[in-house]
């Protein structure tokens, strides 16, 4: 008996150490990332980086602020992109699709999150880049920022589809049947009722959506061309900004890390840990809307 | 017509057109649904058209040649993908399904433990949550500093291993917490009853009821691991040869796609990598759907 008592205490720390890892590779993570990039941020100071467009590091220039806009840039259209449709099909799912339906799209869905970014980056490459390419503006690539965006608005479809869905279930059956017995149509039951009441959870699925595209890598090297520069019109027309090369900040780290050294690694990092706050601050709101969305459905 | 039937046919009026609003938009919400099935079915088919052109048991089975045209096959980037989905599992898998009983089966105990359990605990929680959500090239960029640099351990399976568990433990953490919740009290407060220790109700009765759902969590980490490429990207190296130690570079199939698309002509080569990479992804989620499937089975039989 003694002797099961001791194991059982032993387990028991070992159990415990295996918890704290998680904590303690947070930490780490923090630790050593903000320490390789604090070589550039003493050379430049924060304004020198976050502030300046050029990045040349043959020159020693390692301003990101092309990268930071081409990463806000990108994200942007595929919210403007996908948001629509994602939330259409999570009502559709939620509400509206009968179970056969339901069987079809929502396998699909989870498919659409499985597939490697890797897969929609050869995707975007083969097919739309020769599409887009096909607009005749001067300078237009087909690679740029608009078929970024097609292909991360299609990779961050599935996020925002299944905790919309999510969200507009949890709310209470009883909010539904009060609104259909008031007269409301199922229509205006969904905009005026089911929508509001699931308002916290569906911008968490929003706020998530951005994280993803935010922190999307490969597919982005793929098919947004990478040239460091600020997105500009090329020509007269104003729309054609959407043509425009750029690159994000997931890009530079991954293109540049594997051969960076000295000042130019650091500056990598530096863009690691812009990188890494963006998506903190996103995160710790899209907990504080779950949590107040899962405090409205209790 | 009389007031009163004019108030009814109005008010029918106004049925009707809402009902057409509804109609009509309901048309859109399908619409919606339809597109991205559509996409979905685009994606996939031209992946597999295009790239079952390439596809053949001598391109599963040759081994890559580089070059500009991307001669030879995929098997050494296969054999890597599944060294290091292996090697991974053997480190995440153990840390992450111990920190998830922890953090379940001993609440209580931490409970009543002090203020240091109950920080730590928070402090685990939090590290899961925020752990899931940092991107990958974030775990990769890490990797390279601490395993790839500041250990030595080089562009290597080992340091792509080390990284790729970090990417996958909170996965495993947290369906397995799911697992474990679902276990229903009864059956702990039985084991415990009837005299038997913590660890003892824990391996025998608790985890015993709670595997499908720890598979599920590894399966999902599976498919998470093949289709991931920035991690391995910055860590793994590249080259295509098979690696022969913990300490040698490699390729996984999504980073021999990346180098096939990139930097040679071979698309069509690159497509067949693709289909690969989407059969393995589907399978995947048909072994999960199967023991979700079972398990609520399961579920109703029990009640």
């Amino acid at each position: 008996m003694q002797n099961k008592l001791q194991v059982d205490k032993a387990v028991r720390t070992v159990l415990l150490i295996s918890a704290s890892l998680s904590i303690v590779i947070v930490i780490s993570i923090f630790i050593f990332i903000f320490r390789s990039s604090l070589p550039a941020f003493k050379e430049f100071g924060v304004q020198g980086l976050l502030g300046e467009l050029t990045w040349r590091p043959a020159n020693g220039s390692f301003g990101i602020l092309a990268m930071i806009v081409g990463s806000v840039m990108v994200t942007l259209m595929a919210l403007v992109i996908g948001v629509p449709l994602a939330i259409a099909t999570a009502i559709f799912l939620a509400e509206i699709a009968p179970r056969g339906v339901q069987a079809v799209v929502r396998p699909a869905v989870q498919l659409l999150a499985g597939i490697p970014s890797v897969v929609y980056g050869l995707f975007g490459m083969v097919v739309l880049v020769p599409l887009i390419r096909r607009i005749p503006v001067a300078g237009n690539s087909g690679y740029g920022l608009l078929s970024a965006a097609i292909v991360l608005a299609v990779m961050i479809l599935p996020t925002i589809t299944s905790i919309s869905e999510d969200a507009i279930r949890a709310v209470p059956r009883a909010y539904t049947e009060a609104s259909l017995a008031l007269g409301a149509t199922h229509l205006q039951t969904i905009f005026q009722v089911l929508l509001p009441a699931g308002k916290s959870g569906i911008v968490a699925a929003l706020i998530l959506g951005i994280g993803r595209a935010l922190g999307e890598t490969m597919a982005m090297i793929m098919v947004i061309g990478n040239s460091v520069i600020l997105p500009a019109p090329l020509d007269d027309n104003p729309l054609t900004v959407f043509l425009s090369q750029a690159r994000t900040l997931t890009g530079n780290i991954a293109v540049e890390i594997n051969y960076a050294s000295g000042l130019h690694a650091s500056a990598l990092f530096a863009t690691g840990v812009v990188l890494f706050m963006l998506i903190m601050i996103v995160n710790v709101s899209a907990h504080a809307f779950l949590n107040r969305s899962n405090a409205s459905a209790n | 017509m009389k007031p009163a039937d004019l108030r009814a046919s109005s008010a029918s009026a106004n049925l009707r057109k809402r009902q057409t609003t509804q109609k009509l938009s309901f048309g859109l919400l399908w619409l919606a649904s339809l597109i991205v099935v559509l996409v979905l079915v685009v994606v996939v088919g031209y992946v597999f058209i295009t790239g079952f052109k390439s596809l053949s048991w001598d391109f599963l089975t040759t081994a890559p040649k580089g070059g500009l045209s991307g001669e030879g096959g995929i098997s050494t980037t296969i054999i890597t993908t599944i060294y290091l989905v292996a090697l991974i599992l053997v480190i995440a898998a153990p840390l992450g399904i111990g920190a998830a009983i922890f953090m379940i089966e001993y609440q209580e105990q931490t409970k009543a433990g002090g203020k240091f359990l109950q920080a730590l605990l928070q402090a685990a929680n939090f590290g899961v949550e925020t752990l899931a959500g940092i991107p990958s090239i974030i775990f990769g960029l890490f990797g390279y500093a601490l395993f790839v640099s500041t250990l030595k351990f080089g562009f290597s399976l080992l340091s792509a291993a080390l990284a790729g568990a970090c990417l996958v433990l909170p996965t495993i953490i947290r369906t397995t917490q799911e697992a474990l919740l679902t276990v229903p009290v009864s059956l702990r407060e039985g084991s415990l009853a009837l005299g038997a220790t913590r660890w003892q109700t824990i391996s025998k009765v608790v985890l015993p009821a709670a595997i499908p759902g720890i598979i599920t969590g590894i399966m999902l980490s599976v498919g998470r691991i093949i289709s991931e490429t920035a991690v391995f990207y910055v860590t793994l190296g590249g080259s295509y040869r098979l690696p022969n130690s913990l300490l040698s570079g490699g390729r996984t199939l999504s980073l021999h796609l990346f180098y096939l698309a990139m930097d040679t002509n071979a698309f069509e080569k690159a497509m067949g990598t693709g289909a690969v990479l989407i059969v393995s992804i589907i399978i995947i989620n048909l072994v999960i759907d199967l023991i979700s499937r079972k398990l609520s089975a399961g579920v109703r039989q029990q009640q």
